[in-house]
């Protein structure tokens, strides 16, 4: 996956609370194969019947401005994809669930917590402006504002060079081969095989 | 240092720690269930393999039809299960799928199973892992690039998170259960009152809870913003742990409980956050919108969205334009079309057993689907009588899986359609599209059931007694 340090596109606002995983990509597409596109399944059922959509509005918008809580709910990584593959790049929000945050940086979507991102979102309404985001410094510019977002240095540092964890991990094998070890001698029962007799529900 | 059991459980699991804080931990249970498949591609992409295949156990639950399980007509859900049947058996990992007598959904087979042990940490790609917490676990969902992670290193990378503490101290009223004490905090704090955080419950309501009650509570943890509920062992959890099929035996038990003794908060340990709850003021509690915070308690009314504060008003006046409701109506008032009981919140042999007392000679008015939260729940239910209680009231009995919850298996709420629903989530289209779920206890849901509108459980208990 490529890293990214700044970032210029349009922005719009979903202007809700607690958009959840269920909303970003309804259960039923969760079946299909990556290699297909999630974006087409973006906010499935809001979209539809609704000709003012932000991002039917607005098509080719990367930057979505909505309320606080954004991806509660489950840890369906789809959603990451659904956004990712519609080309969306940042949401602003103030805040996030924490398992959709995890995932947005581990597929390059940068989930940018803004405290007033409410006020942007009202501010911008149904149109759409020029945003442009900046990693290195946090900050969100648009409209000639600028804000800045909290942003850990994990973070950062994941979405500007792209990285893969398994990559990162497998160069401390050794160190996992020996807490293995430890492990198998301190709690052996972690690998204990199974009873012949079965469970009961009681 | 004094320590938590948060802290206790990390520091148990903590290969190292990069500079920036991020822990490389170490996972002693992986769960696997359909919804996997991204990440076995993953590991594909790669050519890797499972780092510790005995320690990855697969469970066929999202998509298992409750029905016909020798005919599956509709082909994606065919595909998944397939899905799961081969990259389990490719890497050598066992497998509960669909035809296995202990096959349910991952957060009932992994407990039963005795997979789920005090002090193990473990990992699934599936929000409601909290679940197994309430053994004193370290336990929390991942995503699919994580779950791969694991697959691939046996480890994750997480941030340790801050830690919580929710005191519910007193004696629960008769007909309150877990679910009410899980939906009253989060209407109190909200649906992200503990992101960020690891909660532990404590206080003398929650030792009094059965294991049943604790992985209700632990489980809908998430719905509050927690990817951690823990609770601390105890001999209940000793009870119910000892004798399962991959528990420890004999010497090993003896030296698994000496470890498990000692993980308990230290008594002067601290919390991040502290909130104390008295259990005596809990009602019977049911949802009105469209997130779990959006709750009241059954005696109450719909809530008007301009008495909320501001953000709140809005999601309110959406909520209830979504559920069909009106500000000001009693709950008691309100009608609905089906109930579900089923879940990995609320679908255990005590879930049912609670639902049964009040179904037991009732018959419903509206119709509805039960589906025990595996296969051996199932078996047991029907050894005790259970299925004849809900068949003779009028309800489905099916088969085991996470069913109606969120629809994938084509259990689904038809479009306006209003449920009430052991389940742990009242999203928009959760349980299929345009659906209205009302969240509830199983006896919640059975005098549902027996009334066709939102009812007060005590009511049907007094008038029985
Ligand atoms: S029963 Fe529902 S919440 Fe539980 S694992 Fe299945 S889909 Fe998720």
């Amino acid at each position: 996956m490529a890293g990214w340090s700044v970032h210029e596109g349009r922005a719009v606002a979903l202007p809700r609370r607690d958009v959840d995983t269920d909303q970003i990509i309804p259960a039923r597409f969760m079946s299909a194969s990556r290699a297909d596109g999630y974006g087409q399944y973006l906010f499935a059922d809001l979209r539809e019947g609704d000709d003012g959509f932000p991002l039917d509005r607005h098509r080719g918008a990367s930057v979505l401005i909505a309320g606080a809580n954004f991806g509660c709910g489950s840890s369906r990584e789809a959603a990451v994809y659904a956004l990712v593959d519609a080309g969306i790049r940042a949401v602003i929000a103030p805040s996030f669930a924490d398992i959709f945050a995890g995932n947005a940086v581990n597929n390059g979507l940068l989930p940018a917590a803004l405290p007033d991102a409410e006020a942007l979102m009202d501010e911008l309404g149904a149109n759409a402006a020029e945003a442009r985001i900046d990693l290195e410094t946090a900050t969100l510019t648009i409209a000639g504002q600028s804000h800045e977002f909290r942003l850990p240095d994990v973070w950062r540092h994941k979405l500007t060079n792209g990285w893969d964890d398994i990559d990162l991990t497998r160069a401390h094998l050794d160190e996992i081969a020996a807490f293995r070890d430890a492990r198998h001698a301190n709690a052996p029962w972690v690998w204990a095989e199974q009873d012949d007799e079965q469970a009961t529900a009681g | 240092m004094s320590r938590t059991l948060l802290d206790k459980l990390w520091d148990a699991h903590e290969v190292r720690r990069d500079p920036d804080g991020t822990s490389l931990l170490w996972v002693d249970r992986h769960l696997v269930h359909e919804g996997s498949h991204h990440a076995f591609a993953k590991l594909a992409e790669r050519g890797l393999d499972v780092a510790e295949p005995g320690l990855t156990f697969g469970v066929a639950d999202h998509y298992a039809p409750t029905r016909r399980r020798d005919r599956i007509e509709d082909p994606a859900i065919a595909k998944m299960l397939e899905r799961l049947e081969t990259n389990t058996s490719r890497h050598g990992i066992r497998l509960f799928g669909l035809n296995d007598p202990r096959q349910g959904i991952v957060h009932v087979l992994g407990p039963e199973q005795g997979l789920t042990l005090p002090g193990l940490s473990i990992n699934c790609g599936d929000s409601h892992t909290s679940t197994h917490g309430a053994f004193g676990a370290l336990a929390f969902g991942i995503g699919a690039t994580e779950v791969a992670h694991v697959l691939a290193t046996q480890t994750v990378r997480a941030q340790k998170p801050k830690s919580m503490r929710i005191l519910v101290k007193g004696a629960l009223g008769a007909g309150v259960s877990a679910k009410d004490i899980a939906l009253h905090w989060i209407a109190e704090l909200g649906t992200s009152g503990a992101t960020g955080h690891a909660v532990e419950y404590a206080g003398d309501a929650i030792e009094a809870l059965s294991m049943e009650g604790r992985m209700t509570l632990c489980n809908l943890s998430i719905e509050g913003g927690a990817r951690f509920g823990m609770v601390a062992p105890d001999d209940t959890t000793l009870a119910y742990v000892k004798g399962r099929p991959f528990a420890p035996k004999g010497a090993a038990w003896d030296r698994a409980v000496a470890a498990w003794r000692a993980l308990p908060s230290d008594p002067d340990a601290t919390f991040d956050k502290e909130v104390t709850i008295d259990a005596a003021r809990i009602a019977p509690t049911v949802t009105w919108g469209t997130t779990p915070e959006q709750a009241a308690p059954i005696t109450g009314t719909v809530p008007d969205p301009d008495a909320l504060p501001g953000g709140k008003a809005e999601a309110a006046r959406s909520a209830l334009d979504y559920m069909g409701l009106t500000a000001g109506q009693p709950l008691q008032d309100v009608a609905i079309d089906q109930v579900f009981l089923g879940s990995c919140t609320n679908a255990r042999i005590e879930d049912l057993r609670a639902a049964a007392t009040i179904l037991r000679g009732r018959r419903a008015r509206v119709p509805g689907v039960v589906s025990p939260g595996s296969m051996l729940v199932r078996a047991a239910a029907e050894a005790e009588g259970l299925d004849r209680v809900f068949t003779e009231a009028g309800l489905e009995w099916v088969g085991a899986g996470c069913s109606m919850c969120v629809g994938m298996n084509g259990d689904i709420v038809a479009p306006g359609k209003r449920c009430a629903s052991s389940t742990n989530r009242n999203f928009r289209g959760r349980q299929g599209k345009g659906a209205r779920t009302h969240l509830m206890s199983p006896v919640m849901v059975a005098a549902a059931a027996v009334t066709g509108r939102l009812t007060d459980a005590r009511e049907l208990m007094e008038a029985k007694a």
